[in-house]
């Protein structure tokens, strides 16, 4: 195939099961010029709810080369608090208009009395929250007309009245509401360390069957009050080593999936964020591969 | 503890540094947990401070990094945004700029914030055809003196106690900003006609004759609310039309 023609790419349908990338103005003019470069493009809903204008011509013309991914990072989710409907309203209304192959949000909250906090801030895993992010997810599918995604977080606390593992959290919001999870490899690698537990038995615990996409992004050092590190969920740099191996085994058990480099700070030369798609094109093979291999010995 | 409480304590330790980090976080052990929420205080600061680096530049590159990331904190630090939207977070920053102590002695850093402002309103606006001159053309003389105009929605016109608009095309480019040759007030007109925002200094008489023109008073109206030495009305419609300023008349 030689060129991605604009009508096929327009009809919605599942993200393909290859790499993409989080779209960026600063990577348009290299994006048009070249031959169609990454299976996907991903996009923060919140960027694109101006009435018009320039980011709103780029995205058409993005979307009309490319599958799309809309991104939420605003609505709140995580949080007691009732949803916001005009939020609500204007996710509708650029998923109307963009057709997306999918949207996604966070196990998270954003919003309270104080205002938009601009960060994925935490919450307990018990009961009593399960029962809210449930509601939540249901209206969200209500609303929107859609199933949607929800991702694991990064986190840097833990409440003491956490008493659900957030494997099994997630396992039970996708069973009842119907939702799928993003896996996002990067934030499990950041919380293990965070939180002292082994990334790959996390995984093994991930409700892998409702996976739709995976995140992969790079973080940052720091350290704790203790002097232990703390990982910081940065997207400002390549994916770590430890990073491509756990997704390397991700996609050994899941098999080809979407999926995403979130660089969102520090942005790399398109050339630069096109290598990071292609090496997880290249351990998706190599994965597919392996999978081969263990069903023929 | 109850959901609603947690989260009610975890976003107000967030928003005051005075305060510990939540109980609800604190270790079992009792060991801190400070330099952990932090990163929350840090990730909102950034996230905030960084949407406002990005919506006034040419303010940043006036005062400098340092000075702005300070300024900027203090907005952050008393107006939290009202939605998940940050592309218009930030809209009342130049009043905030107005009354900042420090930076009283840099008395046209609010009206370079007011234009930067309407520069990035006009950038998001919705997308309208603007009137052109040929659609004039077509008028009778003695029709144009109850013409009224319906502003193009990017449209955006400010009045400024400061060579606003100079200092802010000086400040365009890689090169040293050189201070304006004339140091007078100035209004300006910001628009979208297409995909480029354009900003035009309106000459003498300008403003309240646009201003007139935008609020909804006729041709004639306007004329004589613009009047000074030597105002040419058909000069300034034509100069308003070209620029965009307007998506109809009637």
């Amino acid at each position: 195939m030689t060129s991605l023609k604009p009508a096929a790419a327009r009809a919605a349908g599942p993200l393909p099961r290859r790499a993409g990338v989080g779209f960026k103005p600063e990577h348009f003019e290299a994006i048009l010029a070249g031959p169609p470069a990454v299976g996907f493009f991903e996009v923060h809903a919140e960027t694109y709810m101006g009435d018009g204008g320039p980011p709103h011509r780029r995205l058409e013309a993005i979307r009309a080369r490319y599958p799309l991914s809309l991104h939420g990072v605003g609505l709140s989710i995580g949080s007691p608090r009732p949803l916001d409907r005009e939020h609500l309203a204007r996710l509708r209304a650029l998923i109307r208009r963009y057709q997306p192959a999918q949207f996604s949000e966070h196990l998270a909250w954003s919003s309270h009395d104080e205002g938009f906090l601009a960060d994925l801030l935490p919450l307990p895993y018990n009961e009593e929250t399960l029962a809210v992010v449930r509601r939540h997810i249901d209206e969200t599918q209500e609303a929107l007309g859609t199933r949607m995604l929800l991702e694991n977080p990064s986190t840097y606390v833990q409440f003491s009245d956490s008493v659900i593992e957030e494997t099994e959290f997630l396992a039970e919001i996708a069973e009842r509401t119907g939702c799928g999870l993003l896996l996002d490899v990067n934030n499990v690698f950041v919380r293990a360390t965070n939180h002292g537990f082994d990334p790959f038995a996390y995984l093994a615990d991930f409700p892998l069957r409702h996976v739709g996409e995976i995140h992969l992004a790079g973080y940052a050092d720091a350290v704790d009050d203790q002097g232990a590190p703390l990982l910081i969920d940065a997207h400002n740099s390549p994916v770590r080593a430890i990073v491509w191996s756990l997704y390397e085994e991700a996609v050994r058990r899941l098999g080809p999936t979407p999926t995403l480099i979130e660089w969102d700070n520090d942005v790399p030369p398109w050339p630069g964020l096109l290598a990071e798609a292609r090496r997880a094109e290249t351990a998706m093979t190599r994965a597919a591969a392996w999978g081969a291999l263990r069903h023929a010995v | 503890m109850p959901f609603e409480a947690t989260i009610a304590s975890f976003a107000r330790a967030l928003t005051d540094p005075k305060r510990p980090a939540p109980a609800a976080t604190r270790r079992r052990d009792g060991r801190p947990v400070e330099r952990r929420f932090a990163v929350y205080r840090n990730n909102v600061a950034v996230a905030l401070i960084g949407s406002l680096e990005a919506r006034y530049p040419v303010v940043r590159r006036l005062v400098g990094d340092d000075f702005f990331r300070g300024m900027a904190g203090a907005y952050v630090a008393a107006e939290k945004p009202r939605s998940p939207m940050l592309i218009h977070y930030g809209a009342g920053f130049a009043e905030f700029v107005a009354r900042f102590p420090p930076a009283a002695e840099i008395a046209y850093l609010a009206d370079v914030a007011r234009l930067e402002n309407a520069w990035v309103e006009a950038y998001h606006a919705a997308d309208a055809g603007a009137l052109d001159l040929d659609a004039l053309a077509a008028i009778t003389p003695d029709a144009f003196e109850t013409l009224r105009f319906r502003p193009h929605p990017a449209a955006r016109l400010l009045g400024f106690a400061h060579p606003a608009a100079s200092i802010w095309a000086a400040s365009q480019g890689d090169g040293e900003p050189r201070a304006p040759e004339v140091w007078s007030a100035e209004d300006a007109l910001v628009t979208r006609p297409d995909a480029d925002v354009l900003v035009r200094v309106l000459p003498p008489g300008g403003f309240a004759f646009a201003a007139a023109l935008f609020s909804g008073a006729s041709l004639g109206e306007a004329a004589a609310l613009g009047a000074c030495d030597g105002f040419d009305p058909g000069a300034h419609l034509v100069g308003l039309v070209g620029a965009g300023a307007f998506q109809s008349f009637r």
